[in-house]
């Protein structure tokens, strides 16, 4: 269980923020946590090819804002539940950022011990849990635990993370069905880059309005029409602060356009697979969310921010690359919790 | 010279005849149509043979399997495609409470002629939810079928047999056999159920390797040929049906088996095939059974951690030696092989 206290703490050195705020959010916290990520993925791609990461990752450079977005509005007792290309929500919600990497090099250090890598993330101090590889499996995970809150009447928030992908599968539609039915204090929220791995989206769906999906099943939904951090902040903020004032509010739904820049899998770009062009993407880059913070800072400020966020990134790469690998006669280690 | 043809194309080769030979065989997946083609297993065919005949699947496992059962029922033979095997598991309910009982359970009056091909994977930290071998679990429902070619050879028979079978067939594809090549016959040709096949003879154990392990197996009998042990090794193909005979045939002249399975050896195809000969020869004595699988836990991603968790060539040599010579010290040094060091990431 993650702990109830609201004790802010950032892994990484990185200084805290303030987790009750209200009005729009922080622009210098918004600014670092999208640098932060950038910065985190962009390092990952770089090293890569050196094959000291040897396992997959799912890059969402380039879908930050909404992870951001929505982590902001929520409290560290608050809970995220993502997905395999979850390092955007891990550090967003305040995953600690040394432990993200060694886990990524398979390091003893490693969030999961090294059993995990990057698909299987988890931070429970920070509200992160454990993510899948497996599509769509976490969503029923989220309904349990923000019922469990509902039961012990405890004023959190889960947020539950999926790809449009997910909305395809049935326990999709059965977990709305009884979220919904139970009132659960539950944010859904879909980010939709348009494609599952290269299938666009209208080619999957043909009724391929996902919050009509999520209204069908009696969750209020609502489209955002950008990954605005502002915008996506201020309504998951709201929505955040009525189920904590009543845990049988019910749960809602969310949808952000977002758009993947990188390959599916992996560290580099696939224009040359032609089920997108380059335009597709440097249209969306256009609208960068980490270039528009940027924006909104003195020239000093940024500065600093960066310093502090480049240093503790390399800092986590060089401890990740510096740890021990684990033993292999812990191979056997937590097949069972013994008392 | 026969023609050489990889493991991938063999499988593409065995779909597109069928496809070409009977209008009623369809495929179906995730990603079959996608610019990668499943490793290449279905390239070329979602042009030759058109979008309804080849197509691509929302996330939606378990109502493509139903969809599959009903296909079938209607007399089509759907061929439906998991690029890994752990999302097989979405599927379960269908495959083993429909596709498994159908002809038994309505009186023989609906068999379900389809293939399921599921990928297993290793390496490259595919780790707990992307490397499950998981066919023990389906080889012990009866009315499923399942089969585990090893040789581009076998993974051209064996998948036209699965098709031509009148039951449901799971046809498992190792991601590291995907790399070998080897002669494949241009004319079709069927690997049928229940067929074992002696892949190195030998006089002093006998080894059976299950899927990947086989050829891990046919590396430890290089090894152990060193030191002058003779394994015999068998490549039991279908899981389901076992082929008994023939490993029981070779236990009886070698007096050891050493089963190699790919998969957690507990309720698994290994030691049901171990308690099956131990069975078939209880009235003699003297003779030594084992069985090595994954070690008994969750595949770790961490490249040190998952080195310890599966056999190896050095480690089914080392337990093979100890049943013949009775010495448990010896280890051949751990060798590199070709598929692990050119298998990279990403995917
Ligand atoms: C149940 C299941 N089926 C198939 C896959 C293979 N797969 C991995 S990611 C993916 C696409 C998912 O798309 P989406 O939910 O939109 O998430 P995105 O990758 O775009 O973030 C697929 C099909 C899987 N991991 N799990
Ligand atoms: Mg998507």
């Amino acid at each position: 269980m993650p702990p109830t206290s609201s004790r802010e703490s950032r892994g990484a050195g990185l200084p805290a923020r303030d987790p009750a705020r209200t009005g729009p959010p922080d622009p210098e916290t918004c600014y670092r946590l999208l640098l932060l990520i950038r910065t985190v993925e962009e390092e990952i791609a770089r090293v890569y090819p050196s094959d000291v990461i040897k396992s997959p990752v799912h890059l969402s450079i380039g879908q930050e804002a909404v992870a951001v977005a929505v982590c902001m509005a929520l409290r560290l007792e608050d809970v995220v539940f993502g997905t395999y290309r979850g390092h955007a929500a891990y550090l967003a919600k305040g995953g600690d950022l040394d432990r993200m990497i060694a886990e990524l090099y398979g390091k003893n250090t490693g969030c999961a011990g090294g059993k995990g890598g990057s698909m299987h993330l988890v931070d429970v101090e920070h509200g992160v849990m454990g993510t899948s590889a497996v599509v769509a499996t976490t969503i029923p995970e989220a309904l349990g635990m923000a019922m469990a809150f509902q039961y012990r009447r405890e004023p959190r928030v889960v947020v539950s993370f999926f790809g449009d992908g997910a909305t395809e599968e049935g326990v999709f539609f059965e977990t709305l069905n009884v979220a919904a039915l139970r009132k659960a204090p539950l944010i859904f929220l879909c980010e939709n880059n348009s494609y599952a791995i290269h299938t666009h989206l209208h080619q999957r769906q043909a009724q391929s309005d996902i919050c009509r999906k999520a209204e069908a099943m009696g969750v209020p939904a609502f489209r955002f029409e950008s990954d605005d951090v502002e915008t996506v902040y201020a309504r998951i903020a709201g929505a955040a602060a009525r189920l904590r004032a009543d845990p049988f509010a019910g749960p809602c739904f969310f949808e952000a356009p977002t758009c993947r820049w990188r390959e599916h899998v992996g560290p580099g770009e696939d224009f040359h697979l032609g089920y997108r062009t380059a335009d597709d993407v440097r249209r969306c880059q256009a609208n960068d969310a980490l270039k528009k913070a940027a924006g909104r800072l003195t020239e000093i400020r940024r500065a600093v921010i960066e310093r502090e966020v480049l240093g503790a990134v390399a800092r986590a790469f060089e401890r990740a690359a510096a740890a021990p690998f684990p033993e292999a006669g812990t191979l056997l280690d937590d097949v069972y919790k013994e008392v | 010279m026969e023609r050489e043809l990889s493991f991938v194309e063999a499988i593409c080769e065995a779909t597109d005849q069928e496809m070409g030979r009977d209008r009623n065989v369809v495929l179906f997946g995730l990603g079959v149509d996608d610019p990668k083609h499943i490793q290449g297993t279905t390239k070329g065919l979602p042009e030759k043979y058109g979008a309804e005949r080849v197509f691509d699947t929302p996330l939606s496992e378990d109502a493509m399997t139903g969809v599959a059962v009903g296909m079938a029922w209607a007399g089509l033979r759907p061929i439906h495609v998991h690029i890994r095997m752990d999302f097989a598991l979405l599927a379960a309910n269908q495959l083993v409470n429909m596709a498994a009982k159908s002809y038994y359970m309505f009186g023989g009056k609906l068999n379900v002629p389809m293939v399921v091909r599921g990928m297993i994977g290793k390496s490259w930290g595919q780790g707990p939810q992307h490397s499950q071998a998981l066919y023990s679990m389906f080889a012990h429902v009866p009315g499923l079928k399942v089969v585990a070619p090893t040789t581009p050879h076998d993974a051209k028979g064996c998948l036209i047999a699965a098709i031509r079978d009148d039951n449901p067939v799971l046809y498992v594809e190792h991601r590291m056999l995907h790399f070998q090549k080897g002669p494949v016959p241009e004319a079709m040709y069927e690997v049928a159920p229940g067929s074992a096949r002696v892949t190195a003879e030998g006089a002093d154990l006998t080894m059976v390797g299950i899927s990947y392990m086989q050829l891990e197996c046919l590396r430890a009998r290089h090894e152990l040929a060193a030191v002058g042990i003779e394994a015999e090794v068998i490549d039991p193909i279908w899981l389901a049906p076992l082929d008994l005979d023939t490993v029981v045939r070779s236990v009886r002249k070698t007096r050891r088996l050493l089963v190699v399975d790919n998969d957690w050896a507990y309720c698994g195809v290994g030691a049901s095939l171990v308690a099956a000969v131990a069975e078939a020869l209880s009235g003699e004595v003297g003779i030594q059974y084992r069985c090595l699988g994954f070690q008994p836990t969750t595949c770790p991603t961490s490249p040190t951690l998952e080195e310890a968790f599966y056999p190896n060539p050095a480690s089914i040599a080392a337990g093979a030696h100890e049943m013949v010579r009775g010495d448990s010290t010896w280890r051949p040094p751990r060798r590199a092989y070709p598929e692990t060091i050119s298998f990279r990431g990403p995917f």
